[in-house]
């Protein structure tokens, strides 16, 4: 068993500059703001250091911040540029009975994050979920595609802030 | 005046109209798709099984859509979802029947507002012939449907479709 500011530790003293913050601020879980792009390297040595062994992920949420600025077009529709997309990891011990939740965030513009499929193999439907509901690219995937739209939807990804509905799916009618 | 006891006694023979004859035995045997979507597919089944007996309707689920009489749209139906149903509707043989089951197919049920996948009444993809409002309804109400889609059935002529 750790708390997560002896994992804070931990991580800090191995990855330096990549492990970004403890957040024990907020009404949750503390979390540990990571580096999107040494985060696979920073979950194996979770998953593999023996008095941590992370072995399971129990959820891979991505977040829309929407804390850029918002931006009207000539036809009123509301854009978000700048900011950050965030993913959330929930992962347990389940040898040690711990827990632990990890935070990276990336550009909207450029939502980049390494994968951690490598790390648990059960990470490849959540990431592609969230690849396809935020539209986070996960670097290295083996199999990035949509999950839960249909593989031709070209009208963007439906969990994001400003993301709008078409009129018209393959001729059939959208909104209500 | 039913025909079973009179079988026997009135020299074996019945004499009706095609029409008659051909929508009693349609309205007397609708098979229908053996095919569910979501959460209106349990009360669907429910309905199929012992305790509500659909098969004593004659509504027997089939394997596939082209030995089928009726298709029941049970459950919500997304737009990845819609193109499948139109295609397996397309592949049922004529005379062919819809049920849409539920406020899901029927109008979009509780995402009509925010559902950004899901089609706003399978009657958009596919004509339907009867509602059965609920969510879910139940095997009650699904029964009563049915009814209803005999009903239809008993009137309808070969000259022109009463639909």
């Amino acid at each position: 068993m750790k708390t997560a500011e002896e994992i804070y530790n931990l991580l800090k003293e191995k990855f330096g500059e990549s492990v970004i913050e403890l957040k024990t601020d907020k009404p949750v879980d503390p979390f540990i703001i990571v580096d999107p792009i040494t985060l696979d390297k920073i979950c194996l040595f979770l998953r593999n250091e023996n008095d941590l062994q992370f072995d399971s992920l129990m959820n891979l949420s991505g977040v829309d911040d929407a804390n850029g600025t918002k931006e009207k077009d000539d036809i009123g529709l509301e854009t978000i540029k700048g900011g950050t997309l965030s993913i959330f990891y929930h992962i347990e011990s389940t040898k040690l009975k711990h827990k632990l939740t990890l935070k990276t965030s990336t550009s909207r513009e450029k939502p980049e994050v390494v994968t951690v499929t490598d790390v648990w193999k059960g990470a490849d439907w959540h990431e592609r979920e969230a690849y396809d509901m935020y539209g986070i690219i996960f670097l290295n995937h083996p199999d990035l595609r949509r999950i839960l739209m249909p593989y031709d939807w070209e009208f963007g990804y439906p969990l994001r802030k400003d993301y709008k509905n078409p009129e018209f799916y393959q001729g059939m009618k959208v909104p209500y | 005046m039913g025909l079973l006891d009179q079988e026997f006694t009135e020299g074996n023979i019945v004499i009706a109209k095609t029409e008659d004859l051909f929508n009693w035995a349609r309205l007397s045997s609708l098979w229908q798709v053996g095919f569910g979507l979501a959460c209106c597919a349990i009360e669907m089944m429910a309905t199929s099984a012992s305790h509500y007996d659909f098969d004593r309707f004659g509504v027997i689920p089939r394997p596939s859509p082209r030995q089928s009489d009726v298709i029941i749209i049970s459950g919500t139906v997304t737009l990845k979802m819609a193109i499948r149903v139109k295609r397996l509707y397309e592949q049922m043989p004529d005379p062919k029947y819809v049920i849409s089951m539920g406020s899901c197919s029927n109008c979009g049920g509780p995402y009509w507002e925010h559902g950004y996948h899901v089609l706003k009444g399978v009657d958009r993809v596919i004509p339907v012939d009867v509602y059965v409002p609920g969510c879910p309804p139940r095997p009650e109400a699904l029964l009563e449907g049915l009814l209803k889609l005999q009903e239809k059935i008993r009137n309808e002529s070969i000259v022109k479709k009463s639909a």
